[in-house]
């Protein structure tokens, strides 16, 4: 519970909120409907419920109050500051979600017959095209439903094609120390083993470790640019060249594009593969799992194993392919979604490309670089930056900083709270100690920079000084609920209310 | 019997041909509370270096790597149940699993508790 000094337990206007099962009364309504006549009882074959089924009963007013309350808890982009990184927590444009809610797209049936949504085909098709020319890409997957659901497309082309060729022997994959998880578990899903290349002292590939590792049973190496630390992989030209020389495909993880849009043709970078988090590159609310999109852009090697659907050019307008004997002579490793890809998040990404513009997608890539570069120059002196040299779109640093204070990652992300912001991304990458990682996106004004830094170097300062571990610890203190014990909630989750277990 | 440790922060406690295999004080320490473990099952086979188990605390998931090649014998099923253990007892009854040696030379390889204790004070 919350500790609190009040009668009723309310934080002034932060309102204490019980589960909706516990606020019921029976009997109560919102809408009074008269008695359903009496139902013949036969007809349920004694299959007629014998209790209530539990559900609370309660007023309009308390079910409205109830759910405005609770979403006042929440905490999103459109309330601040949110530096999560290897998240992009960008500004969703509302023009975008005005797109996205037009009613001729929203009211589409995806059974409906292709001649009738010639608009959506479209919308379907100028993304690809965008994203292939952004890309230098021959072509492009559409239907991944996320960033690792594109991981594993691309991974599965990859299988087809050496399935294709005579070459099912190669079922290894290298990736990085650094990755996301996300890498390895996608390499596995797709029956590869992972085999870990370690990091240079600068946070970057051990290139003499991956050539060493590349062998006649390596599909392909999985390698994020830039890199979860937020840096440029500044060898990439030679360890794709050795990828390649070694008969094995590049998958490039593209969680972090939105760094090198409009910079960097990633073809030219050697790649064979690389999903598109269209939701955080291209802008679409995300976090809390949902929704994004993972288009996959794929080489001319492994184009014709594209995953259905697809959208083709016929004489008579687009055609979208469904079935691998319509597919024009492609090779199709099958289909990775139902219906069509994640049509809402389409939307909101070409609304955000076209509104835009090749210039304007080249400035927020290079504004979120700047941004992130700002906070490093700003908190360098301050924290302790993990490795030397600018970053790219995120800033890392690690806890060497908070030495001998007794205040952890944690706790100083904790006190962040307090101060009114969302705290940085915690111990993750995992190959720096108690890491703390920062995107601040090229969304953040200067303003928001600063206050936040004051706010960071404050508390760095305050644990620096000694003798404040228990004033940390005890953080955060002004939010609904104080510090929760993540063990026990790991060790022991409690995931569902029961009649009578009202705390 | 004689105990080996990986620069993983993996030990290895040799009896005849069987060691034990557990995490070290250090990396229990590094990773924070344990909340999930998950051990292999008897009959895998492993190598050297390659996957062996996986332990998740509040920080962080990581791999257990095997320190040795060889045949799981036993793996601790009461670490699934009580993940804690590893933080209160890493290097004695919280150990993962028990695997036939195929290689004993490999452990050559590995160091010794000197060893291991200055290779950790060299990290801090």
């Amino acid at each position: 519970m919350a500790e609190t000094t009040t009668f009723s337990g309310n934080r002034a206007l932060q309102i204490e909120e019980p589960l909706i099962f516990e606020l019921g009364s029976a009997g109560r309504v919102g809408v009074d409907v008269a008695d359903a006549p009496p139902v013949d009882e036969d007809r349920l074959s004694g299959l007629r419920r014998k209790a209530p089924i539990g559900l609370p009963d309660l007023s309009e007013p308390q079910v409205v109050r109830h759910y405005t309350r609770l979403s006042q808890k929440n905490y999103g982009i459109d309330t601040g500051f949110y530096p999560l990184g290897s998240c992009t927590m960008k500004h969703n444009p509302r023009l975008s979600e005005k797109m996205a809610r037009l009613p001729g797209l929203v009211d589409l049936h995806p059974f409906q017959p292709q001649k009738t949504v010639q608009g959506a085909l479209e919308v379907i098709d100028t993304l690809a095209h965008w994203l292939k020319g952004l890309t230098g890409m021959p072509a492009v997957a559409m239907s991944p439903a996320a960033g690792a659901h594109g991981e594993w497309c691309g991974l599965m082309a990859i299988r087809a094609y050496h399935d294709d060729h005579g070459e099912n022997h190669r079922r290894r994959v290298l990736v990085p120390e650094s990755a996301h998880g996300t890498n390895p578990a996608s390499a596995a899903m797709c029956g590869y083993s992972v085999d870990p290349v370690p990091a240079t002292d600068r946070g970057r590939v051990d290139v003499a470790a991956l050539k060493a590792k590349l062998g006649p049973d390596v599909a392909c190496i999985m390698v994020t640019n830039p890199n979860t630390c937020g840096l440029f992989e500044d060898e990439i030209l030679e360890i794709a060249e050795a990828t390649h020389a070694a008969g094995a495909f590049f998958y490039c993880d593209g969680a972090n594009y939105n760094a090198i849009v409009g910079r960097v043709k990633v073809a030219d970078l050697g790649v064979d593969a690389m999903h598109i988090n269209l939701h955080k590159t291209f802008s679409t609310p995300h976090g809390g799992g949902g929704p994004g999109a993972g288009p996959t852009v794929l080489s001319e090697k492994l184009a014709p194993y594209a995953p259905l659907p697809f959208v083709v050019h016929d004489g008579d307008g687009l055609r979208m392919v469904e079935h691998p004997e319509s597919s024009g002579g492609a090779k199709p490793f099958g289909r990775v979604k139902g219906y069509h890809g994640q049509f809402g998040v389409f939307i909101r990404a070409l609304a955000y490309i076209l509104s835009m513009g090749s210039d304007g997608l080249r400035q927020a890539s290079s504004d979120a670089v700047l941004n992130a570069n700002y906070l490093l120059a700003r908190l360098g002196g301050t924290l302790t930056p993990s490795f030397e040299g600018p970053c790219m779109h995120e800033a890392l640093f690690d806890d060497r900083f908070l030495k001998d204070s007794g205040v952890t990652t944690l706790d100083f992300a904790k006190a962040l709270i307090d101060e009114g912001f969302h705290p940085m991304t915690m111990y993750f990458p995992l190959v720096v100690h108690g890491a703390l990682l920062m995107e601040p996106t090229e969304t953040e004004s200067k303003e928001t920079l600063d206050g936040y830094v004051e706010v960071v170097k404050a508390l760095a300062a305050k644990a620096a000084a000694g003798g404040a571990a228990d004033e940390f610890k005890a953080a955060p203190k002004y939010t609904p609920r104080r510090r929760l014990d993540e063990t026990q909630a790991a060790r022991s989750p409690v995931l569902r209310w029961k009649p009578g277990s009202n705390a | 019997m004689s105990i080996y440790f990986t620069k993983d922060h993996e030990w290895i406690n040799v009896e005849g041909n069987v060691g034990t295999v557990g995490i070290t004080d250090y990396a229990q320490h590094a990773l924070g509370d344990v909340v999930f473990v998950e051990v292999p099952e008897a009959g895998r086979g492993l190598t050297k270096g390659g996957d062996a188990a996986v332990v998740e605390s509040v920080k962080a998931a990581s791999e257990v790597y095997s320190p040795v090649s060889g045949t799981v014998v036993e793996g601790n099923a009461a670490l699934a149940e009580q993940p804690a253990m590893v933080n209160e007892d890493p290097e004695g009854a919280a150990w993962f699993f028990k695997v036939e040696l195929s290689n004993p030379a490999e452990l050559d390889e590995l160091m010794d508790r000197a060893a291991y204790d200055a290779f950790v004070a060299g990290l801090e």
